[in-house]
């Protein structure tokens, strides 16, 4: 019996892997960037299927908003007048496509083998808040400070680090 | 209900698209498009085990969390890099950025 | 060791010290170099002298000699002993030896005319040409001048004494050997003296070379000596009656003839070529090359009489088997040989030109009677005559070199070229050069055996008594040689002293210096004196008034005495017959002669003979066909060219092109295309390969990445799949 979220998970991924397919595709470069931010909707659509609520807007928020548009910035900026569309595979993509092809059988064929992935959904307690519970974890002692903190270090040196490389000498 | 298995055949079709991206493209903002494709789809993984396995454990969300902010300094690094490599030789296309070859 | 032994083991040193001192040090001091030669020569006589009045006071001496014997060489389980003795004979020996050596050493400084200026174009290997010298008035003259090879005479001498005293000295065959070599070898060093020239040069090879045939023979006699008896030593030997039977009774390699008889006969060969008798007698004449005292020296005082010496010293083994009167092999070769010397060298000396020559074939003949005398049995009577030989000989001999000297003095001052050795240049030199004219008339009167004042007469009778009582064959032979040689001695003294001068050299002839007219008077004495010595007891009206010192002294040295003769007259008549005829004979053919006559006896005789005798029986032209010109042959074509150049060089040139075309085709077929090639090929297919590699790193990223993942796919694949397949079927294989 195919329930409704079923069918809308189904559309959600087929729009999602057809967009991913157009970005790696395109010839225009722009239209490739926009493609993106669509399959990364589409991305946010499935985190919201899975109730990670948070993740969803997070997605959007970062992802498409900061990402992509600096993506698209990047095309901006590294654009020639004339080569907007031009040849967009190099000479190895037959390779690629085969390599991508057997990575899929094998990764799918592995992935539905396991009996995990047949496992039924876990339970999930309504009164539970995986917002909160986020939140407490990234910073309590017990939890995920450390990994956060190194995020944040992380962020701070690839700022630093961008400006430095993009820096334009006089 | 939608059985874990398809969140991973979906995860590991988005993965395959971007893997042909990153190998197939010449313009390197476009291997870079492929690559973001990459993180999303081990995000679209991570979150959906979170949510079949042990919703009440947090881990999957903050490892999500962890390779947003990850991916977002890689994209901001990378993207520097490539305006400077276009400023010094006006071209990103892959396949010319080869000095160390033979 | 005694005192006399001790003496007598010193006394060949002092010449061998001064040879290896001249040589070493003082080659340049010509003073030096003579002193220390006669100083040498000094002590050896001194030594001699003094052993020599021990020895004459030793009763007995014959059955107890001085001798001392150290062992030297070990064979086996015995030694071989080496050591001095002197027993009579060599005690006799060493007498005249010590004193003749002494006086040719004095006389050669004043021969080689120490003291004089170095000539013009004097050149060391050529004698000496003279010195011009100018005086106040700026005459120029020539005069003698110093030999340039000084010290390098008076070192060869001394080597030569040296060989002689070991020889006389020695208690073995072995050391006698020794010192005969040593001696062969100063021979041929000193007849060459003068290496310039190249008469000189054939004549010491010569010389050499035909002694050395006689030694083979001699060193064989040796051998077989010791073979026999297992020792060498004269008391084992000689002296000993037992090995004396057994060698006479053991029948050695060729059939009739014993042991002792064929070693007496091979010892006997040595002594005919180192005592010139016919048939090698074809060097002594040609060794008139070297100088003057060389030739007193070799031909008087010590190596032909070394000769002589040796086989009166082994006459016990030459005579062993000897039975009342039968003469035995060797003794019968000996006397024929020697007879047939005597006369044939006498009749050789008739026609010679050259003083020297004269005095050659001279010895030759008198070597000839002692070896006759000691092959029929008169061994007193052979050593008798060897010791007054070797006084009158070396008399003769200096005072020839003294004459010569005047000659070439007279040369020198009028430029005239003559030949100062030619007899027929001189002429009336008795009153030029009266001391050399009257030694020289003493010895030759002793040669000619004049009577009763002469000591060449006391042995040469001595010789006839014993000829004429058991050989009267010899007898006859010798005495027709006694009278040739009166003849020729008195040929010689006219035509050098009495008459006229026949040149202007002759009449500028000088005396010469003392140091070379005081030997001559001294030898001269003893050339009188000697012979009294051995009168024999029988003789008219001084028989008995002396014993007969000789015939006691040196008889004592054999096992048995041998007996004295009974007296004949006859030999006495013959030998004063022979020599007064012989000389006056002599004096009346030649005196008178003037310059540019044919010789009487040439024209006598006739041209034929004359010409045979000149050339002295063309021996020396038969020697050069039968042995030089092969041995010339052999050297120059079969040995030289085709075995040394054609067939060895041919080898070894053969050889090295083989070498070279192998190394040719290893290097350039094997080592440069494989040993390089591989290197080579290695090398390239890395760079190839390496060159084929690198085109993968292209650098693009992408490509790398598709490079590693297909890999990856590839080996996971194979891993996955391929593996259990396989584990599988070697599973199902091991079963």
């Amino acid at each position: 019996m195919v329930t409704s979220i079923q069918i809308l998970f189904i559309l959600v991924a087929i729009i999602t892997l057809g967009c991913a397919l157009m970005v790696v595709t395109a010839s225009n470069l722009v239209h490739s960037a926009l493609w993106l931010v669509a399959a990364l909707f589409g991305v946010a659509i499935v985190f919201a299927i899975l109730e990670a609520g948070f993740l969803a807007v997070v997605q959007v928020v970062i992802y498409i908003g900061a990402i992509a548009v600096l993506i698209i910035f990047a095309i901006m900026l590294t654009r020639r007048i004339a080569q907007d569309s031009g040849p967009r595979f190099n000479e190895n993509w037959g390779w690629a496509v085969v390599i991508a092809l057997v990575l899929f059988a094998a990764l799918g064929w592995m992935l539905a083998s396991q009996p995990v992935a047949h496992a039924p959904l876990a339970p999930m307690d309504a009164r539970a808040d995986p917002l909160r519970s986020l939140g407490l974890a990234l910073v309590s002692i017990n939890g995920y400070v450390l990994p956060f903190e190194l995020a944040s270090v992380l962020l701070l040196a690839a700022l630093i680090g961008s400006i430095v490389v993009a820096w334009e000498k006089k | 209900m939608v059985p874990l298995s398809w969140y991973l055949i979906f995860a590991a079709g988005l993965f395959s698209v971007g893997l042909f991206g990153v190998l197939a493209r010449k313009n390197a903002i476009g291997i870079l498009m492929g690559i973001e494709l990459m993180l999303n789809a081990v995000n679209v993984n991570l979150v959906a085990f979170w949510r079949y396995r042990e919703p009440a454990g947090i881990a999957g969300q903050v490892f999500a969390v962890i390779v947003f902010a990850v991916a977002a300094a890689e994209v901001a690094v990378g993207l520097a890099l490539f305006i400077s490599i276009y400023r010094r030789r006006n071209t990103i296309a892959a396949d010319q950025i080869d000095l160390m070859k033979w | 060791m005694t005192r006399e032994t001790l003496i007598i083991s010193l006394i060949p040193l002092p010449p061998l010290l001064a040879f290896f001192m001249i040589i070493l040090f003082s080659n340049r001091n010509k003073a030096l170099s003579h002193t220390i030669a006669v100083g040498a020569a000094f002590l050896s006589w001194l030594g001699s002298m003094v052993v020599c009045f021990w020895a004459i006071q030793t009763e007995h001496l014959g059955a107890e000699p001085f001798h001392f014997q150290i062992p030297w060489l070990p064979m086996g389980d015995t030694w071989l002993n080496i050591g001095v003795l002197v027993d009579p004979l060599s005690a006799i020996t060493l007498f005249f030896v010590a004193w003749t050596v002494l006086m040719i050493f004095v006389y050669s400084i004043g021969y080689h005319n120490f003291g004089q200026p170095k000539g013009d174009h004097d050149r060391p290997g050529l004698p000496p040409h003279g010195a011009t010298l100018s005086d106040v008035h700026g005459h120029k003259h020539t005069v003698p001048s110093i030999e340039p090879m000084y010290s390098r005479f008076f070192a060869f001498i001394g080597l030569f004494a040296f060989g002689m005293y070991l020889l006389v000295l020695s208690d073995n065959f072995l050391t006698l050997f020794v010192g005969w070599e040593v001696m062969g070898l100063c021979s041929y060093l000193l007849i060459g003296f003068w290496y310039g020239k190249p008469s000189a040069r054939a004549a010491m090879i010569k010389a050499f070379l035909t002694t050395r045939v006689g030694d083979v023979f001699m060193l064989l006699g040796i051998a077989y000596l010791y073979s026999q008896l297992g020792t060498l030593s004269y008391r084992d030997v000689l002296y000993n009656a037992a090995n004396l039977e057994k060698l006479a009774s053991t029948s050695s390699y060729i059939v009739g003839l014993s042991a002792a008889s064929l070693i007496g006969i091979l010892l006997f060969i040595g002594t005919i070529g180192k005592s010139a008798q016919w048939p090698l007698h074809v060097w002594l004449p040609d060794a008139m090359e070297g100088p003057t005292p060389v030739s007193a020296m070799i031909h008087a005082a010590t190596m032909v009489s070394a000769g002589v010496y040796m086989v009166i010293r082994a006459y016990p083994i030459m005579s062993a088997g000897m039975e009342h009167g039968h003469l035995t092999p060797p003794m019968i070769a000996m006397g024929i040989i020697g007879a047939f010397t005597a006369l044939f060298a006498a009749t050789i000396a008739v026609l010679q030109r050259d003083v020297k020559r004269v005095l050659a074939y001279s010895t030759i003949s008198q070597l000839g009677y002692m070896i006759a005398a000691l092959g029929i049995g008169g061994y007193v009577a052979a050593a008798f005559h060897l010791v007054t030989h070797a006084f009158f000989k070396a008399n003769l001999f200096l005072g020839s070199g003294s004459v010569i000297h005047g000659m070439e003095h007279g040369v020198l001052h009028t430029g005239e070229h003559v030949d100062p050795q030619d007899m027929y240049n001189m002429g009336g030199l008795r009153r030029k050069m009266p001391v050399t004219f009257w030694t020289f008339l003493i010895g030759g009167l002793a040669l000619s055996g004049f009577p009763l004042v002469t000591a060449g007469f006391w042995s040469k009778d001595e010789i006839l008594a014993d000829g004429f009582a058991h050989a009267p064959l010899v007898f006859i032979v010798l005495a027709l040689a006694a009278l040739l040689t009166a003849f020729y001695t008195a040929r010689q003294i006219t035509l050098v002293f009495l008459g006229e001068p026949r040149t202007k050299a002759a009449h500028h002839a000088v005396e010469s210096k003392p140091t070379m007219t005081l030997p001559l008077v001294i030898l001269a004495i003893f050339s009188v004196g000697f012979g009294w010595l051995g009168i024999s007891e029988h003789f008219p009206l001084i028989g008995g008034l002396i014993p007969n010192f000789i015939h006691e002294f040196v008889g004592s040295t054999l096992l048995e005495m041998p007996e004295a003769l009974p007296f004949s007259i006859v030999p006495l008549l013959t030998s004063l017959v022979v020599a007064l005829g012989g000389l006056t004979l002599g004096w009346w053919v030649y005196q008178g002669i003037k310059a540019g006559v044919m010789d009487p006896v040439e024209k006598l005789l006739g041209p034929s003979i004359s010409s045979l005798l000149k050339n002295k029986y063309y021996f020396d032209e038969l020697y050069h066909f039968l042995f030089v010109r092969p041995a010339n042959w052999i050297a120059v074509t079969f040995t030289s060219l085709w075995m040394d150049r054609i067939v060895i060089d041919g080898i070894l040139h053969g050889v090295a092109s083989l070498t070279g075309t192998l190394g040719h085709f290893f290097r350039n077929y094997i080592d440069k295309p494989i040993v390089n090639g591989s290197g080579d090929l290695v090398a390239d297919s890395t760079k190839k390969l390496g060159g084929e590699f690198r085109t993968i790193q292209t650098g693009r990223i992408q490509q790398y990445m598709v490079l590693a993942l297909v890999s990856i796919g590839v080996f996971s694949g194979f891993y996955y799949f391929v593996v259990p397949i396989l584990r599988s079927f070697l599973f199902t294989m091991g079963r």
